[in-house]
């Protein structure tokens, strides 16, 4: 019986050949953590008297939740992840890097590997076909000290995409329609594998999108084969040198089949207060916004913001909207920079923040007043989510968003691009 | 181990934003202080009102979304014994045995506020002293059921120094 991805990399990273509900010991390519779950695994090596790092390299600290810090605990949160990785020699990724998950796309991510993060949403490398996912901290904690963690090997859901996205629809819709489909829990202790036409024909940067949110339905990984996309991607990195190609065998076994039309699908928007109460946008009727943000791992790349600054250019931000833009890493704030999108941007009325999470954990960077409203284009909607649970959030794409800030009720991006084409 | 205290009713899709939400991400290196916020966003009484023992029981898919820790282990400091759900999120399920928090996957339906339960998590054997009622949980696979039985994972990892997995 052939493997899917998930079983080939871990047969690969345990050294036997091991199927879906084997439990597994496997080395460990990356791991990494954030400033709200590093402190506690610090703590916990301290505990156990490891503080060391199995392979400093391959270790990645960051600090990007709340960055720069907007309190003194946290501040000293970010001194102790600062004195563990000179200690260690562990990598510090500190203030104005960006997301950990974007950067361990640019810079880290290489097909074949086993990445875990004391952070959900590691699973967004699963696009460059590494078998990446979320823990808590002491579970990563041990990782970074024993170079190795254990594993049950999932069962793969198999979404297959045929057809082509429309103009004005986004992997985003895509993500949000499955996670809609299958509920967020539709996928608990399971990895997705994302192949078909439609995949095949995606950029790495929506191919991002839609592993980022696997968790989003439960899943442990979100893969997807490495193909000529992943080589350019990795090209354009400088990692050429990094990449092999991977693929599930043709007689894989997949739990479950879940065939998509792409050419189907319309803007998709999330409603609150949780990711699987997906609506088309056709569907959700008027809804007034008072803030909206653009950014996070999610939806925070350069062609997000190009395709907001598309939306925009020569517009205004409605007078009763916030828009709050954030880079998700520091490259992506200079080829934004450079491109003029920034630019393009404030003079429609943005507030841009330093590379990071921004408001996404309800830390800082526009947490919403009593009952006020937001839509994001970053990964979750759940109550409390922007630091107020009287706040109401709704999901979307980066075009949604740039529409919804122009006429700050929820707006079908496809009317406004088609007249800036016009233009 | 038998564990026995109140019900605490919670319903489904409890995330961790509802545990340990982000507006007090400043209070993540003090836990003690975070404990005494668990769950408010779900039952602003409950970090009051809960006694040592009391159980904490979801329906389908408790402590979806984050990988925060800092969820089960307040869930622990607040004082209860054990977290009983339909279904569990995966990072929540590992981490709570990380920490030492016995989590069981039982039908809770029959489960009411209130109900005094007496629960032995290595046999998954809850027994519904309310209602007469005795209720079988899923069976921890071994790994989770020997860090459990360590004390969580940091035990585990000091009592044999590394991991044990076979």
């Amino acid at each position: 019986m052939g493997q899917t991805l998930a079983e080939k990399i871990l047969s690969k990273a345990s050294g036997t050949s091991v199927k879906a509900g084997d439990m597994a010991v496997v080395n460990l390519d990356l791991a990494i953590t954030q400033d709200g779950t590093g402190p506690l695994a610090v703590r916990q090596l301290e505990k156990m008297g490891l503080v060391q790092a199995a392979n400093p390299e391959r270790t990645v600290l960051f600090i990007d939740h709340a960055a720069p810090s907007p309190r003194k605990e946290l501040s000293n949160d970010h001194k102790l992840l600062r004195e563990f990785a000179e200690k260690t020699g562990a990598v510090l990724s500190d203030v104005g890097k960006g997301v950990c998950h974007q950067i361990v796309a640019e810079q880290y991510a290489r097909p074949g590997d086993v990445i875990i993060g004391a952070d959900s949403h590691t699973c967004m490398a699963g696009a460059l076909s590494a078998f990446a996912t979320g823990m808590g901290s002491t579970d990563v904690a041990v990782g970074i000290a024993l170079g190795k963690t254990w594993m049950r090997v999932p069962e793969t859901f198999l979404i297959k995409v045929s057809g082509r996205l429309q103009p004005g629809v986004f992997s985003k819709d895509l993500i949000l329609h499955v996670i809609g489909l299958i509920g967020a829990d539709g996928a608990t202790y399971k990895a997705l594998e994302f192949a078909g036409e439609a995949i095949e024909a995606m950029p790495m940067t929506d191919r991002l999108t839609l592993s980022n949110m696997a968790v989003e339905a439960g899943a442990k990984a979100g893969l997807i084969a490495a193909d000529e996309e992943t080589w350019r991607y990795l090209a354009a990195h400088g990692r050429e040198d990094e990449y092999t190609p991977l693929c599930a065998d043709p007689d894989a076994e997949y739990e479950r089949v879940i065939e998509i039309d792409a050419s189907q699908l319309e803007p998709t928007v999330a409603l609150p207060h949780t990711v699987d109460n997906t609506k088309p946008i056709s569907a959700i009727g008027t809804v007034k916004v008072d803030q909206v943000f653009i950014g996070s791992c999610t939806n925070g790349r350069t062609e997000d913001l190009a395709v907001a600054a598309q939306v925009l250019k020569g517009r205004k931000v409605h007078p009763k909207v916030r828009l709050i833009v954030v880079p998700a890493s520091k490259r992506v704030f200079l080829e934004s920079l450079e491109a003029g999108y920034i630019k393009t941007l404030v003079e429609a009325g943005a507030s841009v923040m330093a590379p990071g999470c921004g408001p996404c954990v309800g830390v800082h960077e526009g947490i919403l007043g009593d009952g006020e409203v937001s839509l994001n284009t970053s990964n979750r909607n759940f109550q409390g989510r922007l630091g107020n649970p009287a706040g109401f959030i709704y999901l979307a794409s980066a075009a949604v968003a740039a529409a919804t800030a122009i006429t700050g009720v929820i707006t079908d991006p496809r009317e406004v691009l088609a007249d800036a084409a016009a233009r | 181990m038998q564990l026995r205290g109140k019900v605490w009713k919670f319903g489904d899709n409890i995330s961790t934003d509802h545990i340990a939400p982000g507006r007090l991400f400043h209070l993540r290196s003090n836990l003690p202080e975070l404990a005494k916020h668990v769950l408010e966003d779900a039952d602003p009484e409950f970090a009051g009102k809960v006694q040592p023992g009391d159980f904490v029981v979801g329906g389908n898919n408790f402590g979806l979304g984050s990988s925060r820790e800092h969820a089960p282990t307040i869930i622990k400091l607040a004082g209860v014994s054990a977290v009983l759900a339909k279904s569990f999120a995966r990072i929540f399920f590992r981490n709570a045995i990380n920490v030492g928090l016995p989590v069981l996957i039982c039908d809770t339906d029959r489960i009411d506020p209130g109900d005094e339960l007496e629960v032995d998590p290595g046999a998954g054997e809850i027994r519904n002293l309310t209602k007469g009622e005795t209720l079988q949980a899923s069976p921890l696979p071994d790994v989770m059921l020997r860090i459990l039985q360590d004390g969580g994972l940091a035990a585990h990892v000091t009592k044999h120094k590394g991991l044990r997995v076979n």
